[in-house]
């Protein structure tokens, strides 16, 4: 049974690109048929994350038109043989998604892939509003920050009464808190809300937390998602999230302060 | 922090905790908005416009909440602050 994943989060600059890149990859990594979807029609940015915008042709709106078959348009991944990327179109405007266009093309990938993950343009516009309308679990991405965390419950909202699971009365979907861009220093002395905290007041499952780490932007400019970089805090930080996503029970990590060496205590990081 | 910084650290507020509780405050009152009927807006002005029929009041004296229980029971709360002047 295909698994159709919205990473979504209703405020912009938040990871969801960034997210939906690494789980996508992690799935794939796993083992799992898995294709990423760009929603984000007019401004994409999922291939340059995916490190595969040279190689775009065809994109998700051509489908959808009939102006090009799935074959064509999906964009096998250079690393992992079984991760492949729906790219946005550039050009046309947010309204060239409709429902009907949208789950037909899902349909068709349901046949193939064991996941689809949606990644969602910000807003609650027609774009985010079709990436988590067929959704069976949603990734609410969140910062620990007061107008993303009102903005995730805005999201919360529009899942449980907007989807398709919500209109035909169905099991609702499944949503999880990813919460990203985490500082546990600043935490740890009160200057940003802690992972309790969020969890708290979002009350949905904790799927992960992702530190803020210098690996996100090293692997953006590099095209190549941070999940790869199996060095680097976030990195792991996503494995776990990815194993938790498929079931398993793995500790949180990086929610701690690391600890400074003697010389960094005193001149500072 | 270094140890410059120690020095120097009295004291910060911690805003976290303001965040946390601004936060509390506003989503709730978001659900509240969530759950609540679609002709909810509409019956809150008409509630409004017939108190103003016969007392000055303006909008933020008013509060009209929908609190839905889990048994099936909803309780309509009309809360009108009236002004002292008669």
């Amino acid at each position: 049974m295909t698994q159709i994943i919205v990473v979504t989060s209703g405020k912009g600059g938040v990871g969801k690109t960034t997210s939906s890149a690494a789980i996508a990859t992690g799935l794939a990594l796993q083992g799992h048929k898995t294709v990423v979807i760009d929603f984000d029609i007019g401004l994409r940015n999922l291939d340059l994350i995916m490190g595969c915008e040279r190689r775009v042709v065809y994109d998700f709106v051509n489908v959808i038109n009939g102006e090009a078959n799935l074959n064509q348009a999906l964009i096998k991944d250079k690393r992992c043989s079984n991760l492949y990327v729906l790219p946005a179109s550039q050009t046309r405007d947010k309204d060239a998604l409709t429902k009907e266009g949208v789950g037909k093309v899902l349909d068709d990938l349901a046949k193939d892939f064991e996941y689809i993950i949606c990644d969602s343009p910000a807003g609650i516009e027609q774009g985010a509003m079709m990436a988590l309308y067929f959704a069976d679990v949603a990734i609410v991405t969140t910062n620990p920050e007061v107008s993303s965390v009102r903005d995730s419950d805005r999201i919360l909202g529009m899942l449980q009464s907007r989807s398709r699971r919500a209109e035909q009365n169905l099991e609702p979907i499944k949503e999880f808190l990813l919460l990203t861009r985490y500082s546990p220093a600043r935490a740890k002395t009160g200057e940003m809300l802690s992972v309790e905290d969020v969890e708290e007041i979002l009350a949905i499952k904790l799927l992960g937390v992702i530190p803020e780490s210098q690996a996100v932007l090293k692997a953006s400019n590099s095209g190549v998602p941070v999940i790869v970089d199996q060095e680097s805090d976030a990195g792991l930080a996503y494995s776990d999230t990815v194993e938790r996503l498929l079931g398993k029970d793995v500790p949180l990590r990086f929610i701690e302060e690391e600890k400074k060496g003697f010389l960094k205590r005193i001149f500072g990081s | 922090m270094s140890l410059l910084d120690y020095f120097r650290s009295n004291k910060k507020p911690n805003t976290a905790s303001m965040a946390k509780e601004r936060l509390q405050i506003i989503v709730a009152h978001q659900r509240g908005e969530r759950d609540a009927p679609d002709y909810f807006p509409q019956m809150k002005q008409e509630i409004i416009e017939v108190i103003r029929k016969y007392v000055h009041i303006s909008e933020d004296q008013v509060s009209v909440q929908l609190d839905q229980n889990d048994n099936n029971l909803s309780v309509l709360e009309l809360n009108v602050t009236l002004p002292d002047g008669k």
